[in-house]
């Protein structure tokens, strides 16, 4: 990605300082069950902000309330626009960029292709260096460009997919659950990366991670979701030291 | 050696328009993952507005194919968003029935219009022989086609690889809640799918009807339809030269096997090939070019 255009000063910033996601009393429901019971929760600009929770929490569903991907009710508000009921591509067009649980490459289509639909919603002429940039960083994906991705290893299917978040050059990143099924020294260079990305600023992020120790490192705040609720927040050094979530997440 | 090339030119000739169709099934494949039904209908309807154009105003044939095009192409898009697009795109039951009404309706309309009585079609080649062997007829026709399908698919497949509507499309077909992430908007995309299979649907129906041996009535698509239909299995489904190769092999096998093995009866073509598709299918079920879902995790 091109750092050059990054600052930490986000220019899209509302002048109020409002939260570059705000989510209000958000309600969400698969057919007759309700999943998501009243949850508010806030992001700022250039903050990164971790949801923990364990399986069934409702964590994925959060992440779908954002981009139109499940039925909710409430306010969800990106850059101060209220997104919920708009489809998930006019929610992508704001400046979202959502790397599912699962990673949905496009499997059958070349590694290329994938990182050109990363940037289909660019204008400019940057597409192409942007792509080699990242192929520097992660070599294999360049090796590898012409081929099917649903034919690359899981981690590297999972660079793929960030580095095609990254290409929309997203206002707001969304991650769930980046470092599932990935080998250890995989999680790693995936939260390294993540850390570089958060240095150089201007992409706000929303981590849903399992992997609570090295998402509470690179994380500014938290959120801790239990059963379609949130059960506690506070910054990320709070939560490392709070007993409860040391015990449930933490291990320790 | 004569007989052999003239059954050779036969197959080639009539799997190319398979061919064309099978293509068209194709695209509506991606788009939808359904065969639709109406598909060969769409083709029949434009080749027929060909007709009347060429025929009663008088316009050259191949002006009168590429207005037609544009119409269907038109019809289809408001087909589209009229019908396909309120319906949840994962449940295929709603729209296999509109599809098949489809079928029916443009069926009945044209026969209330042009009735039942063949007609025949100002072909848009020369007539004659390119060129002969004894008894084997090189026609204009056999390579005219072959050429026309061959150009088709080379210039469909820079539509869909270089430009942006056309990774679009891929997209949607590949993963339809990724296109939704990364921006694409499904409706139009989807939409630009059923134009541009409409368009080469009614390109494959004046291809077909453009052999002298052929004429035109509201039910020709229908044999064709179930010809191209399994060309379409045989080449995978999903991609647009297996389709030719499954177009020429259907094509093939019905003048091949029919003229030579005496048992077999010439109205047993269509059955012949039919047997041959199942064949190929049980030792290759994803057809010939078929891609296998490739996905690791
Ligand atoms: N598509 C679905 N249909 C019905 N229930 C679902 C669906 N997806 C998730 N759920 C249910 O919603 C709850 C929350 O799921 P999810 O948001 O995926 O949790 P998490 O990501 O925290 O593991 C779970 O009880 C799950 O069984
Ligand atoms: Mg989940």
């Amino acid at each position: 990605m091109s750092t050059s255009e990054r600052s930490v000063v986000d220019g899209s910033r509302p002048p109020d300082g409002m939260p570059l996601l705000v989510l209000q009393d958000v309600y969400a429901a698969y057919g007759p069950v309700q999943v998501l019971h009243g949850i508010s929760l806030e992001v700022a600009h250039g903050e990164v902000v971790v949801v923990l929770g364990a399986n069934g929490a409702g964590k994925t569903t959060t992440i779908r309330s954002i981009c139109g991907m499940v039925t909710a009710r409430g306010s969800v508000k990106v850059a101060g626009e209220d997104v919920v009921g708009r489809r998930t591509a006019d929610v992508a067009r704001l400046g979202v960029a959502h790397v599912p649980q699962g990673r949905g490459t496009f499997a059958d289509l070349s590694v290329d292709d994938n990182m050109r639909l990363g940037a289909y919603t660019r204008k400019d002429s940057g597409v192409a260096a942007d792509i080699e940039r990242w192929y520097e960083a992660f070599p294999v994906l360049g090796e590898r460009r012409a081929s099917a991705a649903g034919n690359l290893s899981g981690g590297e299917q999972q660079m793929l997919a960030l580095g095609r978040a990254l290409m929309s050059k997203p206002k707001l990143l969304l991650l769930d659950e980046p470092s599932l099924g990935l080998a250890p020294l995989v999680v790693q260079s995936l939260f390294e990366r993540l850390g570089t990305i958060k240095a150089e600023g201007g992409t706000t992020m929303l981590i849903v991670e399992q992997n609570a120790n090295l998402a509470l490192a690179i994380a500014d705040r938290a959120y801790v979701l239990e059963a379609g609720t949130i059960a506690l927040s506070g910054t990320a050094a709070e939560l490392q030291e709070d007993d409860a979530v040391r015990r449930a997440y933490l291990g320790y | 050696m004569e007989l052999f090339l003239a059954r050779l030119f036969d197959g080639i000739s009539s799997g190319a328009t398979y061919a064309a169709i099978a293509v068209a099934l194709v695209l509506i494949y991606k788009a939808t993952t359904l065969i639709n039904f109406a598909q060969g209908e769409l083709a029949m309807l434009g080749t027929f507005v060909t007709y009347v154009i060429a025929v009663e105003q008088g316009l050259p044939v191949v002006v009168s194919l590429v207005l037609a095009m544009v119409a269907t192409a038109v019809l289809a898009a408001v087909t589209e968003r009229a019908l396909i697009r309120p319906f949840d795109p994962s449940n295929h039951l709603p729209l296999v029935i509109i599809t098949l009404g489809l079928f029916l309706l443009i069926n009945a309309l044209a026969g209330m219009i042009w009735g039942y009585d063949p007609r025949r079609f100002p072909g848009i080649f020369p007539a004659d022989d390119l060129y002969t062997f004894g008894i084997a007829r090189l026609r204009w026709y056999t390579v005219g086609t072959l050429v026309t399908v061959v150009v088709l698919l080379l210039l469909l497949s820079l539509l869909l690889r270089k430009t942006k509507i056309g990774l679009a499309f891929r997209a949607v077909s590949s993963n339809l809640e990724s296109a939704g992430l990364v921006g694409v908007r499904a409706g139009p995309t989807l939409q630009f799918g059923w134009a541009l299979a409409a368009a080469v649907g009614t390109l494959a129906g004046v291809l077909f009807v453009s052999d002298p041996v052929r004429q035109l009535d509201p039910n020709f698509a229908q044999r064709v339809l179930i010809f191209a239909s399994a060309a379409a299995v045989l080449g995978g489904l999903d991609s647009l030269w297996g389709a030719l190769a499954g177009g020429l092999a259907l094509g093939l096998v019905e003048s091949i096997v029919v003229g030579y093995v005496e048992w077999i009866p010439s109205q047993f073509g269509l059955a012949t090939a039919v047997f041959v598709l199942i064949a190929v299918l049980i030792i290759r079920p994803e057809g010939l070019f078929g891609s296998k879902r490739v996905e690791r995790v």
